[in-house]
């Protein structure tokens, strides 16, 4: 049975229909063309699928996508704003925090919901802040860096 | 043919758990429940999403206690002040659940109803003396929480029952608990071995009421009266402590596999239940 579905991405109306059973990763994927977020795992491991439901950091692989309906929903293509890319986006690059790129949509997700609520986090934070997310070719360190590079650029310092 | 429903309040989730064909299940963070549904364990008829109930979601001071609704997230756990200071064992439990990804869904109910032998936090319900109201088509009841799981991956749950919230009790002055886990890793693992210990201790420190409870050693979470009578009665020097830990590692039934050996986890209750003892009688005030 496919349900419709009304909800909010990145700040535009969205309807969709769906299965009962899909998740809102296949959601944002196959149905509405967002295909930043990944499948990494499809059971909540990895990270990769991370987007912000209501302000809260979600995996969309443990999210079903009728529970979208009336929500607010963001994703990786919501953060630059048009071809100005978001100041994480910019200090990945800089700080070479990525090779194959998989998981980055998910890390950036997890340190923009990090610096909402921590703009000074510690290295150790940010350690425990994205723990939910898997990199299997950059390593950690340079991710960690241009978190801190990113935290220091938006208060101003 | 899935159905999905997303009742806007209590009544009317009852209802529909009592009106319901097939099988029916309740979804809360569902991180243990989508995991299932995907690798085909099961198959639901019917998926009762409970997170729009508005008064599920909230943690409140009530005259008993505190009450925790059955969708509040662990995470909306570990922001919620009062509750920290009046049960930090209970929320260090729900906050090791998983990920930040995992705590902005996840719930402490649905950790319990989900009844892993290494749930993280059904020994620190326990050891609380936490109680689940449970509504159903006959009414409501009052549970202790480890009359709940019964196995792994089971509970007592009737048909059309549901957990509405848990109820922590009042605190007495001089009272706190702890909960520690043994993982490989620091964050998204499985316990290995835990132990909860709740405790009140007099103007002198002498421990006067105590709960231990140790988790991933038997198929539910287990309390150890023999540790807890080590405790009562005595402050925490050397040779309560050794008491504790002897009883804990005697109470021990656990599985043998290749994260931990009968012998290791054995021998780690024993460890962890002392330290964890050692953390909730600090907190509580305790002076040697
Ligand atoms: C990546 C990952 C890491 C994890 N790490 C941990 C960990 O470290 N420690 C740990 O203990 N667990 C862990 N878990 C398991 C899971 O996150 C927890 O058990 C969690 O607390 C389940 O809560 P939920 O709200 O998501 O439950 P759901 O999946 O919504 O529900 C779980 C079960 O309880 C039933 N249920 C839910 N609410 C009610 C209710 N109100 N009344 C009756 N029945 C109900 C559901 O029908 C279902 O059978 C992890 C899971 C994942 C995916
Ligand atoms: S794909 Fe969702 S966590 Fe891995
Ligand atoms: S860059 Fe390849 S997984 Fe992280």
């Amino acid at each position: 049975m496919t349900q419709l579905v009304n909800t909010q991405i990145n700040g535009d109306a969205v309807g969709f229909a769906c299965e009962i059973d899909e998740t809102l990763l296949d959601v944002l994927r196959n149905r509405v063309g967002l295909s930043g977020a990944k499948e990494g795992c499809g059971t909540g491991d990895c990270g990769a699928c991370s987007v912000i439901l209501d302000g809260t950091l979600v995996c969309s692989c443990l999210v079903l996508g009728v529970e979208a309906e009336g929500r607010k929903v963001e994703t990786v293509e919501g953060l630059s704003d048009g071809a100005d890319l978001h100041p994480l986006q910019t200090k990945f690059i800089e700080h070479a925090a990525l090779q194959c790129g998989i998981c980055t949509p998910g890390f950036l997700m997890a340190a923009k919901a990090l610096l909402k609520n921590n703009p000074d986090p510690t290295e150790e934070e940010i350690r425990y802040a994205l723990a939910g997310n898997l990199c299997r070719c950059t390593g950690y360190d340079k991710i960690v860096r241009a978190v801190q590079a990113t935290a220091a650029d938006m208060r101003g310092s | 043919m899935v159905r999905y429903e997303a009742p806007q309040t209590t009544p009317e989730a009852i209802a529909l758990l009592a009106s319901a064909k097939g099988r029916v299940h309740i979804l809360a963070g569902g991180t243990d429940l989508i995991v299932r549904m995907k690798g085909e364990y099961i198959e639901p008829d019917v998926i009762v999403d409970i997170k729009r109930i508005k008064s599920m979601q909230s943690i409140r001071k009530t005259a008993a206690g505190t009450s925790i609704g059955a969708a509040a997230t662990c995470g909306s756990m570990g922001r919620h002040k009062a509750l920290k200071k009046a049960w930090p064992g209970v929320v260090e439990a729900a906050n090791l659940i998983g990920s930040d990804q995992i705590q902005g869904r996840c719930t402490i109910v649905g950790n319990l109803c989900n009844a892993s032998p290494a749930a993280d936090s059904i020994p620190a319900l326990i050891a609380a003396g936490a109680q689940a109201l449970v509504i159903g088509p006959k009414g409501e009841r009052l549970l202790d929480v480890d009359k709940i799981p019964t196995g792994p991956g089971k509970n007592s749950l009737k048909k059309g029952e549901m957990v509405v919230s848990i109820e922590l009790p009042a605190r007495a002055p001089r009272s706190a608990d702890a909960y520690l886990r043994f993982t490989p890793r620091t964050e998204m693992d499985i316990a290995v071995v835990s132990a909860a210990v709740n405790l009140t201790i007099d103007k002198k420190s002498v421990i006067t009421e105590a709960r231990v409870v140790l988790g991933a050693v038997a198929i539910t979470a287990i309390r150890v009266p023999a540790a807890e009578a080590a405790l009562i009665g005595n402050t925490l020097d050397e040779a309560t402590l050794a008491a504790v830990a002897e009883a804990c590692s005697a109470a021990c039934n656990p599985i043998n596999d290749k994260r931990g050996t009968v012998e290791y986890r054995t021998r780690v209750a024993g460890v962890l239940a002392k330290r964890a003892a050692q953390s909730a009688w600090a907190r509580a005030g305790g002076k040697a």
